[in-house]
């Protein structure tokens, strides 16, 4: 588990800590099969709703300026990584978590801010860049303030599995989905009964007009980079004591973010949980069943394939893109 | 009136001649093999950048997954020599002829996407290609690579940093003029156009779709070419050399050197192989830098910094 | 020459063109005018290929060509402007009149990369007579200009050289004075008779009335999407019809 990056801890079904699908734990309740079946289903449950909150990270974003933010993935490391750190110098857990998701909330204003803002008028290409070279500052960042090495948060309630119909399940998956379930609910809410909220949806639709009503879209812009750093880093404290965190652990994260987008519909909520969720439902089924080595390929398969048979996902609205 | 200006091919190729002329000449001030290892490094990803630049730049098109052309070049003509025995000139051409093949069945693929769609699925398949050289261990070495055998035609071996010099020294020259012969041309002219305005182009013949894929396979032979050289003068390939972070180091050199300028992607190169150098001594910060320098070039000189010098006193980036 | 018949185009239940006939005759300069939001540049997007109609024929010298993508139709013989002006800023004005030329040059890749003589000679030919058109069209003076530094008036008329550079049997000049002053209309005027002089027919979607009236030889009037009424200038200048959609302010006033 010392061998940093999220890739292979979760290739390996998180490792040492989930009882191996032929041992004793499971011989004792039903079926085999169907064991190795649920914990496959609960595993890509828990690592589809990290996958789920990058996307929404990325919905976000994009909503509210059309950029699609490359640095996501490296949000959900700096999550993962201030809470790992912050728990490391004694603070009790909840601190660590509410501080890491702070952190990276500011980090993301300022990202928005410093990067984003002054490039309003570039191009694709450019922000496309621009959004590349921020995750390699917040990964430079990590990497020489941090260092290299791979970091443990401890499990907010402990790693002792629960037994459930056969299958054996970690306690941080169940906080996983509850939280995401919650969060989602959360965004919901705050899309359409709040002012941001509001002024971020009118900003998606039509920017001159948001404008015009007198919207303004440059806090819109830096609110949407806040809040899908924050969402980003609560997905990275979720999963990160389940999977290591280490500082090259953004670029895959980032890519299956938007690979959950992508097929859920960039911009749509719905979407991003569902893509999510699909997305690390697929990934356990392929390690599980195929080849563990080949897990993080199917995420890019998907999205290839989806990019050219229905380029707008299950739930989006096509906004640019295929001709 | 003015003066009948020079004739257009004397005029356009004197900065190569000079370059031509500097490369001739540098040999002679390099102190030893280190620095000759330096230059090479800069030559090829001169000759990457170069190529990337004629998709990105000229075509305005954009592949975040371009070193995967350069990797399975190498990694192609490791194999043909090393596993099967083949005359390493022979491995060149094939390794590149099926890279050129990949790159067609793609390119028609993802051409028709834009902007991020496009961006994303270059990345995907650069990852794909990376992954699938780490894994399959067999034909490939696996993470740690496998080494690569001399290259040596009709018994003559290339062998050593100052014989490998010359070779990749000549095929920059080659790149540039080739490059340089490709934009002033219809074809030329026909990319660039579609770059400006596609719908545009489309309504005077411009085939869009053919040329994004033509211009797409020659930028990923050209790679696939460099890196088969490059894996023979190594004598080693990893699958790190298809990877992301070296695709985006050849994004970096295009977009900072100065897209759609041959020139800004040498002086791209240039700085920016340089700069790990220069950067040794704050260990670390090498990705905080690079990455800095992308943001600061797009936000400030988004034209990169070739084309904004030769603005800035008034000359027509090459 | 062009044959359209009963062409119709619908926006997701909005017909932006109804059921519209007519035709033109080779060598003639035809003009298609009508209020804002009557469709003719749809028409003329449907006619280049831009998009497909849902329904009804566009016959070029008898050939069915409606749904061709617009690649084909410049094979064809077909050029044209935009009424949102489609340069190509990153060129300078010349190299924008030479892509006009791309059908007759050699677009070959390899050729190029290889600077084969044959290339280069035509190349350079290409070359002095995108400089001939460009004085033509009165842009001379903005040869190597990049396009992006040229005002709005010469990039107008840059699309017209650019257009004619392909030799074209049939031209669609899609509002070519449009944010024009006085002195710059006037040129478009003379240089559209001329153009006509040269051979190529000509169709122009134009709201400035002097300009349709002094160089039209047939209107079509669309309103609605619909036709509205056809024939020689002054027939349709006293068409009531015309007159209660269209005309009823200009006749008043500025004609």
């Amino acid at each position: 588990m010392a061998n940093g990056g999220w890739r292979t801890d979760l290739s390996s079904g998180f490792g040492a800590r989930a009882p191996k699908p032929d041992s004793a734990f499971f011989r004792r309740d039903g079926n085999p099969a169907v064991s190795q079946f649920l914990q496959l289903i609960f595993a890509g449950v828990t690592v589809g709703a990290t996958y789920a909150l990058s996307a929404l990270g990325f919905s976000i974003i994009y909503n509210a300026s059309g950029v699609i933010n490359f640095a996501q993935g490296e949000f959900i490391m700096l999550g993962g990584m201030i809470a790992a750190s912050l728990a490391a110098t004694g603070a009790p857990l909840p601190l660590a978590v509410v501080g890491a998701v702070a952190a990276t909330a500011l980090i993301g204003f300022i990202v928005a801010k410093l990067a984003i803002a002054p490039a309003r008028e570039a191009d694709a290409t450019a922000l496309v860049i621009i959004t590349i070279g921020v995750s390699m500052v917040l990964r430079g960042g990590v990497e020489t303030t941090l260092g290299k090495g791979g970091r443990a948060l401890p499990p907010f309630s402990g790693d002792k599995p629960i037994a459930f119909a056969g299958a054996a399940v970690l306690p941080q998956s169940l906080w996983a989905l509850a939280t995401t379930l919650v969060v989602v609910a959360a965004l919901a809410l705050f899309f359409a009964r709040t002012r941001l909220g509001k002024g971020i949806l009118a900003t998606a639709h039509n920017r001159l007009a948001a404008e015009l009503v007198g919207i303004d879209t440059r806090r819109v812009l830096s609110m949407s980079f806040v809040l899908s750093a924050g969402l980003g880093a609560l997905g990275g404290v979720l999963i990160a004591p389940i999977a290591n965190a280490s500082y090259d652990a953004g670029v895959m994260l980032g890519l299956k973010g938007f690979v959950a987008a992508a097929i859920g519909g960039l911009g749509s909520g719905v979407g991003a949980v569902v893509g999510g969720l699909a997305l690390g439902l697929m990934e356990s089924m392929t390690a599980g069943y195929f080849s563990s080595a080949y897990k993080d390929a199917v995420a890019i398969v998907v999205v290839l394939v989806i990019l050219l048979v229905r380029p707008s996902g299950l739930f989006g609205a096509a906004r640019g893109g295929g001709t | 009136m003015r003066a009948p200006p020079l004739p257009r091919a004397l005029s356009s190729r004197a900065p190569t001649l000079l370059f031509a002329a500097a490369l001739v000449a540098l040999p002679l001030v390099l102190p030893n093999a280190y620095y000759f290892d330096v230059a090479i490094r800069i030559a090829v990803n001169a000759t990457l950048a170069i190529a990337l630049n004629l998709l990105i730049g000229y075509a305005g098109q954009i592949s975040l997954g371009h070193a995967a052309f350069f990797g399975l070049g190498a990694y192609g003509s490791a194999i043909l020599v090393g596993a099967f025995g083949w005359p390493p000139l022979a491995a060149l051409l094939a390794s590149a002829a099926a890279v050129g093949a990949l790159a067609y069945l793609v390119g028609r693929a993802i051409l028709r996407l834009e902007g991020h769609y496009l961006a994303m699925a270059t990345l995907g398949l650069g990852v794909v290609a990376s992954i699938a050289l780490s894994n399959e261990v067999a034909l490939t070495g696996g993470p740690d690579g496998m080494a690569v055998p001399d290259f040596s035609v009709f018994g003559w071996r290339l062998a050593g940093e100052r014989s490998w010099y010359w070779a990749f020294a000549a095929l920059l020259v080659a790149a540039i003029l080739i490059a340089g012969n490709l934009v002033d041309s219809p074809a030329g002219r026909a990319l660039r156009a579609l770059h400006g305005s596609q719908t545009a182009a489309r309504t005077l013949g411009v085939d869009a779709a053919s040329f994004k894929t033509r211009v797409f396979v020659l930028s990923a032979v050209a790679a696939a070419f460099v890196g088969s050289l490059y894996g023979h003068y190594e004598g080693f390939v990893t699958p790190g050399l298809a990877a992301f972070p070296k695709s985006v180091q050849l994004v970096t050199m295009v977009v900072v050197g100065g897209m759609a300028s041959i020139w800004g992607s040498v002086l791209g190169a240039a700085l920016l192989s340089l700069a790990p150098e220069l950067l040794a001594r704050f260990e670390g910060y090498e990705t905080i830098g690079y990455g800095a320098i992308l943001v600061a070039t797009m936000i400030f000189l988004p034209r990169g910094i070739a084309p904004s010098l030769a603005a800035r006193f008034g000359r027509k980036a090459a | 020459m062009l044959r359209l018949e009963k062409l119709s185009k619908s926006f997701g239940g909005v017909a932006a063109v109804s059921d519209v006939t007519f035709s033109v005759a080779k060598g003639t300069i035809h003009a298609v005018i009508g209020p804002n939001g009557a469709g003719k540049t749809t028409l003329f997007n449907l006619i280049t290929g831009l998009i497909a109609p849902s329904s009804g024929s566009i016959r070029l010298r008898g050939e069915e060509v409606a749904g061709l993508p617009p690649e084909s139709l410049a094979r064809r013989g077909v050029a044209r402007t935009f009424q949102n002006l489609q340069a190509s800023m990153n060129l300078s004005a010349i190299e924008n009149v030479m892509v006009g030329a791309h059908l007759r040059l050699n677009s070959s890749l390899l050729a190029a990369m290889a600077r084969r003589p044959s290339l280069v000679a035509r190349d350079r030919a290409a070359r002095a007579e995108a400089a001939e058109l460009l004085a033509f069209v009165g842009c001379g003076a903005y040869l190597d200009a990049e396009a992006r530094a040229m005002p709005y008036g010469a990039l107008k008329r840059l699309e017209i050289a650019r257009a004619l550079a392909a030799a074209p049997e049939l031209l669609f000049l899609d509002e070519p004075a449009a944010g024009l002053n006085h002195t710059e209309t006037d040129e478009v005027e003379r240089l559209i008779g001329a153009i006509g002089r040269r051979g190529v027919t000509v169709v122009l979607v134009e709201h400035d009335m002097k300009l349709v009236m002094s160089v039209a030889q047939r209107i079509v009037v669309l309103d609605y999407g619909k036709k509205l009424a056809e024939g020689a200038p002054d027939e349709v200048r006293r068409n009531p019809e015309v007159i209660a959609a269209y005309l009823g302010a200009a006749s008043n006033g500025e004609g």
